[in-house]
Order: structure tokens, then C-alpha cells, then sequence
């Protein structure tokens, strides 16, 4: 069947499964564009396309499934590049369609022309360009593949305009059957070995991270630590993947992680690290990083395993598998422990949580950023997909609302990016129409994709964003307070428009809260509301985040609060 | 020992396709490594490409890059070449100006480094030499003085003695 480019490219994305596309139209994409209408894709106009990738994102995030952008070529392909770096550095699964000008007028300076396979290639997991109409299909599906498997990652194909109106011969790809998940692997001789090490260790933990959200692998870790009684934290990336409501949940470590994580990190004797990569953010100084620990690390990319932090005992696998494997070890051994096994331990660490708990110091004047967040758990019953932007909003919600599910939170991670949680959160909700979805914000980064909102007005899509609104650039002017003596350069931001006029203006209700008593009501008349809202709360100006280990040094030197030292 | 930086040598498979030599470029440039020599080529099989490629660095430096490389969807294959293992050679095409004077020595230098001239043009000859690194660079030692116009080196190619 002869076929036009644009035609297969719309016939390729159903094959694989796609019921939505993030774009943003241009030039070189009115081919696309046309047959788009014709389809039953749904689409979805953001307002940027920096918001498309975020998107795209949030909704691969939420659903675990590869999420899709569709820009046209220059500017509309160099806006992605944010996105598509972070996609990369947490490894999120999405497949970037960029438009380019025809073959012939590559390399011309055409108008709207932009290298973006050279420019996206060291953030990308792979790109393509498609040079000719009969590689169209197959790089589809291969971009697809690529994105989805192994260690998850971004993918570019950057379509020129000539290869969509160019016809050829189209043979759909057999329909893929549903492949029976095999038995678990027989246990390795590395496994055997870290079977023993656990079976000894006095004083063990698990350190899990985002490949186990990635790799689906929640229930395996949820078993294996149970049955093992390891304390478990997990990194930013890696949050719900184990619940915090468990007994044996330490808390996020790192930086900003909890008193208790980090005394567990650097006085265990046996370290387990799943689906993360030793982050300077988790680690602090290497030198002093678990160094009594025996270290066992287990990754599905090779890159990451050796890389920071040097273990003894090095797996290369993806976590599921591993864990899948591990457990029935466990099981066949007949593996035992009990809490009385590790009694010292646990009383070790007990002393820890009840010396320093995670807290902060309520107030009955100002609103404090933490109680929104707390309030807002509690609201919600921790049932809420949440998703953050970055800054002191994106700690104090990894502190404070209480993950039991794994991707239910969606963070920009490894990049950092401000400006990810709304168009992050849009593409969550629109994985879930049915749950609720909100944004925890900052007024500094809530600004930098927030005409996002004409996309959530749009589509109807209510996503709930919930603005810490302190009138600074909240984390910078913490670090400017604690290590350059409170010169404030540049953070103020007082100057922010009305969010709640904002709100509005876009056409949707705004609510603010100014002071403590305000703060639950306001958290429950915006949750109701059945469309996109934004809560702007006025928290006290200048709170820090803590505990805090400075930049470079040990995880277990950490500044804390007032409220944290008894 | 660890941290003791000298020269490696890796060998990689790699698709023969536009832009695959600027991902492994940019995944050693990315990280602040040098490429210190270069040679690809075509396998016997087209599709595939061989690239040599040396980088001064140590130990621990080379296994990340080598995972690295790894990641790329090109890359079939990385291995590091190793002295013993492999034969590894260079080649260098030199041009002198050629006196009356500098004759003689010129060919006793060619003779000693088994080279041979390759062209001769009036005053001007290019001399071919072949050898290991080592070999060339006291190659170009010895014709400096004697007055180098110019000089091409292929960097190293290198083949493992034994499959």
C-alpha cells in the first residue's frame, strides 16, 4: 500500500500504542498536522514546547508509558532541549518528533532550520534524522524500542518536511504478542554472595533510587525488605517505591534527607544499592560516604556502577529481575530474620528518629511552607499524584507528604529544572483524568512555565498547583543566608504578579491563604474545585530547608533546624 | 597505580553511519577527555566501522569511558588494546627540503627507520615511515635538524595478535 510519510508516521505512533501526543504546530509539520486532524490521536496544544517535553514527562512519569511530543523545526525544536535533558538525566521514556526543513535545504540556513540532532545529541539516549520516506516507519518503532528498553531514556527524530509528503509501499508491522513474563532467573553466584552478606551484616540498609520506580520492581523491593528486615531510604527519584508508612522506611537521604538516613548510611555495615547512581546530592563527600559498609550495587547500566562510589560486590541487571531472582533465593534458603535479630540496630536507629525527627517549628502568625504540605497529605490521605517544581517547594515535599506508591511522585531530579512541575503535573493528569493531581510550587519557578495554564483551562484538565509563595528565590536565598552572610543578590521576587488575577485571567479560580488558620480551608475549597486552580499561600519569608549537609561535606554533618535540636 | 595516567588504546565497532564518530567525539570531549590519535575505517563488512582511537588517562578514567561509549547506540563494541597483546603501528608521511648538505643523512635516517621516499620533486621529497609510536617520534627527532617542511601522522592502528 503506497503511503505519504505524514500517513505512516500517524499509522507508525498507533502501532505502538499512542492515544497522545504533546505538540505544538509550525511550517514544516502542516503534512503532519493535517493528517492529525483527521485522526483520533488526541493532541494536546501546549502553550511552549519546553512544556510539551515536561509534559510528556510527567505523563510517562504517571503512566509508565513512553510519552510523546510532536514540534515543529528551529525554534520549536530548541525549545525541547531543557525538556529533553531532563528526561534525560532522571531517565524518562519519551520519543521527541522535531520537524526540520526539506533534505534539500539542510545545511542552507533555511528559515526555521536548527541542527537539533547535533544539538540534542549528548542529551539525548539516541536521535535520529530520517532521510528518506521507506526508514520512516522502521526508525519509528526503533526510536520507540530504544526509548522504552533497558535503561529508559529520551529519544529525537527529527522529521524534514520533503520525507512527509514523499510516498512508499507501508507494510504495518505484525501485531506484538504479549510476552508470558518469564520465571525468575536462577540466583547468581554474586546473589549467593550477597545472600551471605545480608545473612551476617549486623547493621544493613537498602538504598533504592528511580530504577525501581522505572523498572516496575516496587512490590519485588517491598518483599525482599520485608523478609530481610533492612531499613530502606530511597532517593528523590525513588520515592513510594517503598512505602512510608512501612516500620522499616527511613526517610529520603542525602543533602536534605533526614537525620536518621544519613546516621544509617554512615554507620551501616552493609550497604544495598538498587536502581540508583550515587547523586553528589544523596552521597555527599565520597570520602566519608558509608565507609564502614560492605557495598553491593545493583544497576541495569553498567555506567553507573563504579562510577562515584566503588563497590564490592557489582551487578549489572535490571532490578526487577534482580530482585525477582533474589527473592525466590530467599525463599528456596528459606531466609529468616527477625526484628529481635536486629534489635541493636533498630534501637540504633530509633534513637536517631526520636532524636532528631524530621520537623519544623509551627507557628500560629505565618503560614509555614512545611504545615501546607502536611495539611495537604492529610487532605489528600498521601493519595495524591504530586508533582514539584524545584527549589525548597521540591524538598519540603519529598520531606513532607508521605509517598506509599511509586509514581505518584514526579520530580525533576537530576536536572533541577524550575518551570517542570505544571506542565509535568498537565501530562500526569492527563495519563489520569481520574486522580488528583497537584503541583507544589514555588512563586520563583511557578513563573517559568506558567502559561501552562491555557493548556489546563483548554482541555479541562484540573490540576491543582499549590504556590509556596515567599517572595524569594526560596533555596538560592538559603544558601546566600547560610554561606554568604545574608547578601540576598538577586533572589528577591517580590516583584510576581497577583496569582490570583493570574488565575483568573487565564480563566480559572485563584485562592489565596495569608495566614495559618486560612491554610486548610483554602487547601479544601481548591482540591474540590473541579477545574485547574491555583492556591497561592504567603509562607514565612525566610525558612530553611533542613536537616542540611553543606555541599561537599558528610552526610552525617548536618545543620538542623532549631526545632530539630532537643 | 590507579591514578597513574599513560596512554590507552581502545578499539570500537561502530555503525558506519553519519554522525556516529561525533557521539563517541562528544562522549569523550563531554567529560574533558582528549582524543590523542584517530584512525577509522571500514570493516570488511560496510555496515560496520573500526575506530582506534588513544587517550592519555588513567585506569579508572578509561573504564568509565569505555562504559561510556558503551551506552551509545552505535557503539557495538569497545576494547582496550593492550602492548602485549596487540601489534600497533603508525604511520608518518614527512617532507625536507633537500640540500646538497642534508642528503646523506636524510637517507641514512631512512634507512635506519626502514622508510622509504615516496615522491621526489625537485629540491622536495615526502618520506613514508612506518612504525610504532615510539619509532616515529625518534623518526622526527632525527630529521628536525635536518629541516621538516611538514609532517602527517595517521595515528596508531593497532590489531590484536590472536583472535
Amino acid at each position: 500500500m503506497k503511503l505519504k510519510g505524514a500517513e505512516i508516521f500517524i499509522r507508525a505512533l498507533k502501532q505502538e500504542g499512542i492515544q497522545t501526543v504533546f505538540g505544538y504546530p509550525g511550517g514544516v509539520l502542516l503534512d503532519i498536522y493535517d493528517e492529525l486532524y483527521r485522526s483520533d490521536i488526541t493532541h494536546i496544544l501546549v502553550r511552549h514546547e519546553q512544556g510539551a517535553v515536561h509534559a510528556a514527562d510527567g505523563y510517562a512519569r504517571a503512566s509508565g508509558k513512553v510519552g510523546v511530543v510532536l514540534v515543529t523545526s528551529g525554534p520549536g525544536a530548541t525549545n525541547t532541549v531543557t525538556g529533553i535533558a531532563n528526561a534525560y538525566l532522571d531517565s524518562i521514556p519519551i520519543v521527541v518528533f522535531t520537524g526540520q526543513v526539506p533534505t534539500a535545504l539542510i545545511g542552507t540556513d533555511a528559515f526555521q532550520e536548527a541542527d537539533i540532532v547535533g544539538i540534542t545529541r549528548p542529551c539525548t539516549k539516541h536521535n535520529f534524522q530520517v532521510r528518506r520516506v521507506d526508514e520512516l516507519a522502521r526508525t519509528i518503532h526503533e526510536a520507540f524500542h530504544i526509548a522504552r528498553s533497558g535503561r529508559p531514556g529520551p529519544v529525537l527524530v527529527d522529521l524534514p518536511k520533503d520525507v512527509m509528503q514523499a510516498t512508499t509501499d507501508y507494510e504495518p508491522l505484525p501485531p506484538k504478542e504479549e510476552e508470558p513474563i518469564p520465571p525468575p532467573k536462577p540466583a547468581s553466584g554474586k546473589a549467593l554472595y550477597v545472600h551471605d552478606l545480608i545473612a551476617e551484616s549486623r547493621r544493613p540498609v537498602l538504598l533504592t533510587g528511580g530504577g525501581i520506580v522505572l523498572g516496575r520492581a516496587s512490590e519485588e523491593l517491598r518483599q525482599m525488605a520485608r523478609r530481610t528486615k533492612m531499613p530502606v531510604t530511597s532517593t528523590l527519584m525513588g520515592l513510594g517505591a517503598f512505602p512510608a508508612s512501612d516500620p522499616l522506611w527511613l526517610g529520603m537521604p542525602g543533602m536534605h534527607g533526614t537525620y536518621y538516613a544519613n546516621m544509617a548510611l554512615t554507620n551501616c555495615d552493609l550497604l544495598i544499592a538498587i536502581g540508583c547512581r550515587f547523586d553528589d546530592r544523596v552521597t555527599g563527600s565520597l570520602e566519608t560516604f558509608a565507609r564502614k559498609a560492605k557495598k553491593v550495587h545493583v544497576d541495569v547500566d553498567a555506567s553507573s556502577i563504579n562510577k562515584n562510589v566503588m563497590v564490592d560486590v557489582p551487578i549489572v541487571q535490571d532490578c526487577k529481575e534482580a530482585l525477582r531472582s533474589f527473592n525466590k533465593l530467599l525463599a528456596d534458603q528459606n531466609f529468616t530474620v527477625s526484628y529481635e535479630d536486629r534489635r541493636e540496630w533498630f534501637d540504633m536507629i530509633e534513637e536517631w528518629k526520636r532524636n532528631v525527627p524530621l520537623s519544623y517549628c509551627p507557628s500560629d502568625e505565618v503560614i509555614k511552607p512545611q504545615f501546607v504540605i502536611e495539611t495537604l497529605c492529610n487532605l489528600t490521605k498521601g493519595k495524591a499524584i504530586i508533582t514539584t517544581e524545584v527549589g525548597q517547594n521540591q524538598m519540603w515535599a519529598a520531606q513532607f507528604y508521605k509517598f506509599d506508591e511509586p509514581n505518584m511522585f514526579i520530580s525533576s531530579g537530576g536536572l533541577g529544572t524550575m518551570g517542570f512541575g505544571l506542565p509535568a503535573a498537565i501530562g500526569a493528569q492527563v495519563a489520569f483524568p481520574d486522580k488528583l493531581v497537584v503541583d507544589i510550587a514555588g512563586d520563583g519557578s511557578i513563573q517559568m512555565n506558567i502559561q501552562e495554564l491555557a493548556t489546563a483551562v483548554q482541555y479541562r484538565i484540573p490540576v491543582k498547583v499549590v504556590v509556596l509563595n515567599n517572595g524569594y528565590l526560596g533555596m538560592v536565598r538559603q544558601w546566600q543566608e547560610l554561606f554568604y552572610e545574608k547578601r540576598y543578590s538577586q533572589t528577591d521576587m517580590t516583584y510576581a504578579p497577583d496569582f490570583v488575577k493570574v488565575a483568573e485571567a487565564y480563566g480559572t479560580l485563584g485562592l489565596r491563604a495569608m495566614k495559618p488558620d486560612e491554610a486548610a480551608a483554602t487547601l479544601r475549597k481548591g482540591l474540590e474545585h473541579p477545574g485547574p486552580v491555583i492556591m497561592d499561600f504567603r509562607v514565612a519569608r525566610e525558612e530553611c530547608v533542613y536537616p542540611m549537609v553543606r555541599p561537599g561535606g558528610s552526610i552525617q554533618e548536618m545543620t538542623l533546624g532549631r526545632e530539630m535540636i532537643n | 597505580m590507579e591514578k597513574q595516567k599513560k596512554e590507552h588504546i581502545l578499539s570500537l565497532l561502530v555503525n558506519n553511519k553519519p554522525d556516529v564518530l561525533a557521539r563517541v567525539a562528544g562522549t569523550l570531549g563531554g567529560r574533558g577527555y582528549n582524543i590523542d590519535t584517530l584512525c577509522v575505517d571500514a570493516t570488511l563488512d560496510p555496515k560496520i566501522s573500526k575506530i582506534i582511537l588513544s587517550v592519555y588517562q588513567d585506569q579508572s578514567a578509561i573504564t568509565k569511558i569505555e562504559k561510556q561509549l558503551l551506552r551509545l547506540i552505535d557503539v557495538h563494541s569497545v576494547s582496550e588494546l593492550t602492548e602485549t597483546e596487540t601489534v600497533m603501528r603508525e604511520m608518518m608521511l614527512v617532507r625536507m627540503k633537500l640540500t646538497e648538505k642534508n642528503k646523506a643523512d636524510i637517507a641514512l635516517i631512512i634507512d635506519t627507520f626502514r622508510g622509504r621516499v615516496v615522491t621526489m620533486n625537485g629540491d622536495s621529497c615526502v618520506i613514508e615511515i612506518t612504525g610504532t609510536k615510539a619509532d616515529v617520534e625518534r623518526a622526527i627527532e632525527s630529521l628536525k635538524p635536518l629541516g621538516i617542511d611538514d609532517l602527517a601522522r595517521t595515528g596508531i592502528v593497532a590489531l590484536e595478535r590472536i583472535k
